[in-house]
């Protein structure tokens, strides 16, 4: 399958694609705000088809209006980014939004089909170039905030306390989440950025209890999920994002099921 | 120089004085029960303290000087909030995060870190906690850890919000013990939030407690009495010695006893470890 170039493509747009998503959904995912992620993509939705209809790239639209969304969430910060009913209000809007644009758009259903599902077929060079830009910027900016945004996750009142600046890391984080969310529906579509940045980090924290191995193993299940996918559905010919999201579902549930360690949950000290 | 001093300091939450016009000095190396009811504002003045809540009136002074955010010289373990269930960070991972954590860049924990980290879980009988992830912890598991971080970095001062929520009887005296002897030792002075004054009567030096926008800073044998009480209470109050207890009542029932009910057993995984 590797002599076609459309198929080269595929494999190194999901490639850097699903590495950024399996790091940032990390975060996503020790922070308990997969939901913000979600809701950040039907966001992106409407942004996307609203730069199809004036004649742009979806993928500025969706950048732009991702970044926009995660940066108000963020500054709203406690008020709206933890609440499900606001958000899940908001994103209704939006894909409410997404679709008024695409009824002005002529080629209404191959658009709307490869906005919501992905398209990662279609990816072309330049595409290729534009999604490794976004994704140093984006693990760049991850790396930058990372130590504060770690500790703010996991213990917001001391982090406070020792002057973490609480709402500036979580409006970063949000920014670099819309970041990977634009990225990540380039391959999966809105709908499934959840089958590459949630289902492989979310895996990955059930199986690995230290930083940088939970990382890299999400970042792996990411990559190994999304290339795999792209191989079943070359031979199959089922649609490439399908087969994303049965291994994505796949790997969470076998990460779930499998027995946690017994000699570390029962382990006690001497008294 | 005392270690906390606030002087005709108010503390204001919205519109609500926690604090008015409040005076007291607690000098270094003094350990201090903090108790009142809730919502006395026992939480409000660690903040205060810690820098993060500004007093609308009055000065408030930390080993001299204001406070500060970010301050060195103080250990700080928050009130336990909700911990992510699913969180299967180990606890040495979950300590290092909090050292130097307000530094931008990435993470990194040196070997001198991680040797810290060791001896201080040492300190509190919890060595094994490092290497245990989080969500397998039981809640007085969490406890230890937690206040094994507050121990970290040889602090002068320690703000304990409540540190026996969620601990069983027996790790509830393990902890006042060990908050004890490695205070005595160091000279660290220590607010000890709690529910129950019982338990700490052998081990403070005074008692501040708080109630009705005051607060009052004495022994027991000057706090702890009808008249002190009742006005901090804004309700007649009783206060009865049996057996070396102290009870404080207030229409024949214990007001102690009931404010601390919701704590019990949030351990949620039902086995004990000792």
């Amino acid at each position: 399958m590797f002599q076609y170039d459309f198929m080269n493509n595929a494999f190194a747009a999901a490639g850097i694609v699903a590495v950024v998503s399996g790091i940032v959904g990390y975060f996503l995912v020790m922070r308990g705000q997969t939901f913000a992620g979600h809701a950040l993509s039907h966001i992106g939705f409407a942004g996307a088809t609203g730069a199809s209809l004036i004649g742009l790239a979806p993928l500025w639209g969706l950048v732009g209006f991702t970044l926009a969304a995660g940066i108000t969430m963020g500054v709203l910060s406690e008020r709206i980014s933890n609440r499900d009913v606001a958000i899940g209000i908001v994103l209704a809007l939006a894909l409410g939004l997404g679709l008024l644009f695409l009824h002005y758009y002529t080629s209404f259903a191959t658009q709307a089909t490869a906005l919501l599902f992905g398209n990662v077929l279609a990816v072309d060079h330049t595409m290729i170039a534009t999604l490794a830009v976004l994704s140093i910027v984006t693990l760049l900016a991850l790396g930058a905030i990372m130590r504060p945004l770690i500790f703010a996750s996991l213990q917001p009142e001391l982090a406070e306390a020792k002057g973490v600046p609480l709402r500036f890391v979580s409006t970063a984080f949000l920014a670099v989440v819309a970041l990977a969310v634009s990225e990540c529906a380039q391959i999966v579509g809105v709908l499934l950025v959840f089958t590459l940045m949630v289902g492989p980090p979310a895996a990955a924290q059930r199986l690995a209890t230290g930083l940088w191995s939970g990382l890299a193993l999400a970042a792996l299940l990411a990559l190994a999920e999304a290339w795999l996918g792209i191989t079943i559905a070359y031979y199959t010919d089922w649609p490439v994002s399908f087969c994303i999201a049965c291994l994505s579902a796949l790997g969470y549930f076998a990460a779930v099921l499998m027995p946690l360690p017994r000699a570390r949950m029962t382990a006690s000290e001497p008294a | 120089m005392n270690a906390v001093e606030l002087d005709h300091v108010t503390l204001m939450l919205g519109a609500r004085a926690v604090l008015a016009d409040t005076s007291f000095a607690i000098r270094p190396g003094e350990f201090i029960g903090v108790l009142g009811p809730n919502g006395a504002g026992k939480t409000t003045l660690m903040r205060a303290i810690l820098g993060l809540l500004p007093p609308a009136g009055g000065t408030l002074r930390v080993f001299g000087e204001a406070p500060q955010r970010g301050n060195p010289h103080i250990g700080y373990l928050p009130q336990v909030r909700t911990v992510l269930p699913d969180l299967r960070v180990r606890g040495l991972d979950f300590i290092a995060a909090s050292l130097n954590g307000e530094r931008w860049g990435l993470p990194h924990a040196s070997r001198a870190d991680r040797r810290m980290i060791d001896d201080t879980l040492a300190l509190v009988g919890a060595r094994a906690l490092a290497n245990r992830p989080i969500s397998a912890m039981s809640g007085g598991e969490r406890q230890r850890l937690l206040l094994a971080q507050a121990l970290i970095g040889s602090p002068k001062l320690l703000l304990l919000d409540e540190p026996l929520i969620s601990l069983d009887a027996h790790h509830q005296e393990v902890a006042i013990d060990v908050v004890r002897k490695i205070s005595r030792e160091r000279g660290i002075t220590v607010l000890f939030s709690a529910h129950e004054l019982n338990q700490l009567l052998g081990t403070l030096d005074r008692v501040l407690y708080l109630g009705n926008g005051r607060a009052v800073l004495g022994t027991v044998d000057e706090v702890i009495t009808a008249p002190v009480l009742s006005k901090l209470y804004g309700t007649d109050i009783q206060v009865l010695r049996a057996d070396g207890h102290i009870f404080v009542m207030s229409r024949g029932r214990d007001v102690e006893g009931s404010a601390h009910q919701h704590d019990h057993n949030h351990d949620g995984h039902g086995h004990h470890h000792h």
